[in-house]
């Protein structure tokens, strides 16, 4: 079967080629498709290869690789020494912050401690009468006569 | 004993000299056409170069087991759409690692049509054509355009497809029909 008749008989399966210039057409392109293609790979098989310049993308892409590698592990050193310093410091900080809480509430339980107990002073101070106020009050009886 | 040892050993490298020879034979006269076939559906020499001498690694290891119920060529050029295949689907897991592709543009492509007697104009409207098929080749899924290039531009037989892609004449001729179709819509078109 001649490729002509080959496309009529498969086009024809889904109706492709109803009409002949139609069928004409779209053979002529698949011709001339094939034949670039023959062409293309005739020359394409027959040029030279660049090996070197397949060497040389491999060298950078291994000096790539390396240089990433290396760049991901100072990375994640670094980082997890960031990290642990980090978290000392905020341990610290959080220490601190618990020591000055301490201290304040220590600070408050004195003073109110200290109040307490002059405010029990001055009220007893209060009840009690002065042992010489009736002595006190004679003297100034006397004085005015 | 000695002797009969000897004897199936003499055999033994007799048979690989022979086998050695008809591979290099089948290479000879096969790799121009997978080659081609890799070519017009990679569009790039490089990677088809490759996939070319992987399919021929492959079928050297394989040739032991090669008991000629289809031709070396369907033989050959079913191992060389596995190839393709595999290739892609790698590539597409790895998308990371090869972003950029070698493929020649289809104006580049289509730049091969050679003269002939026909004149400027004429040229000029088939190198249109050939880019207006190429384009359409590759608006067709992985199977259309396989089972369209083993028609079309290698010239196999329907029964030759199929053994080579492994699937029945029939759905060989259904893919054909909608490649067809498809390469027929692409150049009514652009018209």
């Amino acid at each position: 079967m001649s490729f002509k008749d080959r496309i009529a008989d498969e086009s024809t399966v889904s109706g492709v080629g109803k009409f002949a210039g139609e069928l004409g057409e779209l053979d002529e392109a698949v011709s001339d498709f094939r034949l670039s293609v023959h062409v293309w790979s005739e020359a394409a098989i027959s040029r030279p290869r660049t090996v070197v310049g397949a060497g040389r993308r491999g060298v950078w892409r291994l000096a790539a690789a390396w240089a990433l590698g290396c760049f991901l592990v100072a990375g994640s050193v670094s980082g997890g020494v960031y990290e642990h310093l980090h978290r000392q410091q905020l341990a610290r900080i959080a220490a601190a912050r618990v020591a000055e809480q301490q201290r304040v509430a220590a600070q408050q339980a004195r003073q109110e401690e200290e109040d307490l107990l002059a405010k029990v002073d001055s009220d007893i101070s209060r009840e009690v009468p002065s042992a010489m106020e009736p002595l006190a009050q004679l003297m100034a009886e006397d004085e005015s006569k | 004993m000695a002797a009969g040892t000897a004897l199936e050993a003499m055999n033994r490298s007799t048979a690989n000299e022979i086998a050695g020879e008809e591979f290099s034979a089948v290479v000879i006269k096969h790799r121009p056409q997978i080659f081609r076939f890799l070519l017009s559906s990679t569009r790039d020499p490089d990677l088809s170069e490759t996939l070319t001498q992987e399919c021929f690694l492959k079928a050297h290891r394989n040739w032991g087991s090669f008991r000629g119920e289809s031709s070396a060529m369907t033989w050959l050029m079913r191992i060389a759409i596995n190839l393709q295949k595999d290739h892609w689907r790698n590539r597409r897991l790895q998308f990371w690692r090869h972003t950029q592709t070698h493929a020649v543009n289809l104006d580049e492509a289509s730049d091969w049509l050679p003269s002939g007697e026909r004149s400027q104009e004429q040229q000029l409207l088939a190198k249109e054509r050939v880019r207006q098929v190429g384009e359409a080749v590759e608006g067709l899924s992985e199977r259309q355009r396989t089972v369209f290039l083993l028609r079309y531009v290698e010239e196999m037989e329907l029964s030759e497809i199929a053994r080579a892609t492994g699937i029945n004449e029939g759905t060989v001729k259904a893919h054909l029909s909608r490649a067809l179709a498809k390469v027929r819509a692409e150049l009514g078109g652009r018209r």
